[in-house]
């Protein structure tokens, strides 16, 4: 799936954030970090204050009903034609593809599509909206990107994250085995499933340390959790943050 | 937790324990990824090539009933009997009449799964009848007293150690020899008597093509083209959906299913079955048949998207680039299809009672979907079959729908509903844990616990913090 723009070239004066849920209550220097780097770029930034989650559990867990009423509530805070900033693939995908399979035939499908249309991850939007330049003031180091599968198969971004990275002067990005492969999150996959779950997070963290990076940085906080919570239960030396926490960190001035 | 899906998950337990499962899957299913996408190096070829795959397959479905009458007619013209089955034991029944109406003492077989879905062997068995298999993935495991544990390479959860360990174990007269080759040539020594001997061959079949009645069967071994050719009687057994309009549709299907399973330009065989041995001619049976079975397909085909697993050409690239299959192995399953495919293949064929957790097991990575060679969609599709399980309408178009659901689950549901379609209790849940710094690891959160640190929630929420830098409106 490759994500649809509405804006090409134009650069909004205003966009929309959906922080997401785990930011906001797990990982909110993420959300913080999105907003600076939003700003920094002459973009005001509105959160709607009334955003909760965007219904993906429920959806995949396959109660539809209750993912439908949720998501209902979501899709009524972004009136107008501001993009909808997500800083997290898998919440934008929700939004930009799983909304229309859960909508259809409501009434209010026309709505859900209309916002559809709006929904941008967060490194997609940097890239290909913003068109960012970064100045990177920080020391060297080498950072691995882990991109969320739904970042990658279904918003089609995994390019963008990188292309950032790489524009961080002082970066080293390295790539390490196995790289495309999930990390054993998957929501409540990692509860219902968690030893299969485990065997995968302990696979993935061993070929991440194998490519020694001092800093692991991804788009999406549930990987993030997954991988990073891995690390410290075993010790691991790797930092692990949110994309945009490394972008702010190493550009702000 | 109902018995099946227990069950399932301590098969599951004892796959991630097993140090050689774990370690034969994952250099097995590294090596097929690789082979894969040495054989794709244009992408945009590649994506073209699916278009046309999955056209092929959708055209087909979308007029298999009038194919299947084509078919038939076809098949008729060309000397080759038609029989239907609607389920299994309709299914074993025809293969044993005609196994008894020639006096048959034995069948060699070459791979066909849905032979395994009909568990013929077991069958054939309970009336006195040796079913053979030569294909030699199939003949191993067979060997072994188990089942394949993937569709394409049934042995691949074994490796050169453990099959020289049973061939000495099982084949009398042959030592310990730990070398692929030589065992080969061993499994080969053997079969290579029984294709003469067996009263009747039983194979598989690949594409059905309705234009020309011919059956396509692809093989690497050369045992499918013995099966259907030395015994005097073939019977090839297929599920519905393998039927095709024309034979230039094969054409993008042949390009796809080597490529996608083993990493292979074209198999080593390509057999083209239009019929029983005519007059004047040398070789071949002097009865074809071919067996074509429903076993739940037209309830799964009359729904539009469920059809879609119709599609599958039985590639197995989902499972190879599964990493659930990767590290629990195709037996963990319990089902005749395993991976990705079995995991949307399976609850539709014997119920969400039984197998209804399947659909579970998959962190909806999409990688399966990614590779699929006809446009599958399988992670949409697992979250249609995991809303099936759970349905509580009463109207699941699934065998079973609704077996999953549970009360404790569904009010979980429920209640994550009502926080999270209440901006005020949201706020309230979300600032609570906020001033608690954090959640007991008790029940779901101990098994994350076991490998991880518990997340802790931030002293302020996203919401607190963009709401004092001005933010939030």
């Amino acid at each position: 799936m490759q994500a649809e723009h509405v804006h090409p070239g134009q650069r909004p004066r205003q966009v929309y954030l959906f922080g997401t849920c785990l930011v906001d209550l797990f990982f909110p220097e993420a959300g913080v970090d999105t907003v600076s780097l939003l700003e920094r770029e002459g973009v005001k930034v509105i959160y709607p204050k009334d955003q909760t989650c965007c219904g993906q559990p429920a959806y995949n867990s396959g109660y539809h009903d209750e993912a439908r009423t949720v998501a209902r509530q979501q899709v009524r805070l972004f009136p107008g034609d501001a993009p909808v900033v997500v800083p997290s693939g898998s919440c934008a995908s929700m939004m930009k593809h799983h909304y229309l399979d859960l909508f259809r035939g409501e009434p209010d499908f026309a709505e859900v599509e209309a916002l559809s249309r709006r929904v941008y991850e967060l490194t997609e939007f940097l890239v290909r909206v913003l068109d960012v330049r970064l100045n990177d003031l920080g020391a060297p180091e080498k950072v691995a990107i882990h991109t969320a599968c739904h970042a990658r198969r279904e918003m089609g971004v995994a390019g963008d994250a990188d292309a950032l990275v790489d524009q961080l002067a002082n970066v080293e990005r390295v790539g390490f085995t196995r790289q495309t492969e999930c990390c054993g999150f998957g929501g409540t996959f990692a509860v219902k499933h968690g030893p299969i779950s485990a065997a995968m997070v302990s696979e993935k963290v061993d070929c991440i340390e194998a490519a020694a990076p001092d800093r692991l940085v991804g788009g999406d906080c549930g990987c993030l959790m997954n991988i990073g919570g891995h690390m410290r239960h075993r010790g691991s030396p790797v930092k692990v943050q949110h994309i945009a926490s490394l972008l702010w960190e190493r550009t702000d001035g | 937790m109902d018995k099946p899906t227990r069950q399932f998950h301590v098969r599951i337990q004892e796959a991630l324990n097993d140090p050689q499962i774990r370690a034969n899957f994952r250099r097995a299913m590294d090596g097929l990824m690789t082979k894969r996408a040495n054989m794709f190096p244009d992408p945009d070829e590649l994506e073209r090539l699916r278009d046309l795959g999955a056209a092929v397959r959708r055209n087909a479905l979308a007029q298999l009933p009038e194919l299947l009458e084509r078919l038939e007619a076809k098949c008729a013209e060309n000397g080759i009997t038609v029989h239907w089955a609607e389920s299994v034991d309709e299914a074993n029944r025809i293969v044993l009449d005609i196994c008894r109406r020639h006096s048959a003492k034995s069948v060699i077989k070459g791979k066909s799964m849905v032979s395994e879905e009909m568990e013929l062997n077991h069958y054939l068995g309970e009336f006195g009848i040796e079913a053979l298999e030569a294909d030699l993935g199939e003949y191993i495991v067979q060997l072994a007293g188990q089942l394949p544990s993937h569709i394409v390479m049934p042995a691949i959860h074994m490796n050169t150690r453990q099959i020289a360990e049973l061939f000495a174990e099982k084949l009398e007269g042959v030592g310990y020899i730990e070398d692929a080759e030589e065992l080969t040539k061993v499994a080969r020594e053997i079969l290579r008597h029984k294709f003469f001997d067996a009263d009747v061959g039983v194979s598989g079949v690949n594409f059905a093509v309705a234009e020309t009645g011919s059956l396509v069967l692809i093989e690497n071994e050369g045992n499918g083209r013995l099966t259907t050719t030395a015994p005097p009687v073939h019977v090839a057994v297929t599920g519905i959906e393998k039927v095709v309009e024309n034979l230039a549709d094969v054409t993008p299907l042949l390009s796809l299913l080597p490529r996608s399973a083993t990493g292979q330009n074209v198999t080593t065989y390509v057999n083209m079955i239009s019929g029983p041995r005519r007059d004047g001619e040398r070789d071949g049976p002097q009865e074809v048949h071919l067996l074509l079975l429903d076993n739940g397909r037209t309830r799964t085909h009359a729904d539009p998207e469920l059809r879609q697993t119709l599609q599958c050409i039985r590639c197995s690239a989902c499972m190879n680039h599964c990493p659930v299959y990767a590290r629990i192995g195709g037996h963990a399953y319990g089902t005749v299809y395993p991976g990705p495919i079995g995991e949307i293949l399976m609850p539709q064929i014997l119920g969400c009672e039984e197998v209804g957790a399947l659909p579970g097991a998959s962190s909806l990575c999409g990688a399966c979907g990614e590779v699929c060679p006809v446009r599958i969609p399988i992670p949409k599709m697992l979250v249609r079959l995991r809303k099936e399980a759970v349905d509580n309408t009463g109207a699941s178009p699934v065998k079973g729908g609704g077996a999953q659901r549970s009360f404790s689950e569904a009010a979980t549901w429920k209640g994550w509903e009502k926080v999270h379609a209440s901006p005020a209790l949201y706020r309230l849940a979300t600032r609570t844990a906020t001033a608690m710094g954090g959640l007991p690891a008790l029940g779901p959160l101990k098994t994350w616990a076991s490998v991880r640190e518990v997340p802790k929630p931030a002293a302020k929420t996203l919401h607190q913090r963009l709401e004092e830098r001005g933010n939030s409106r």
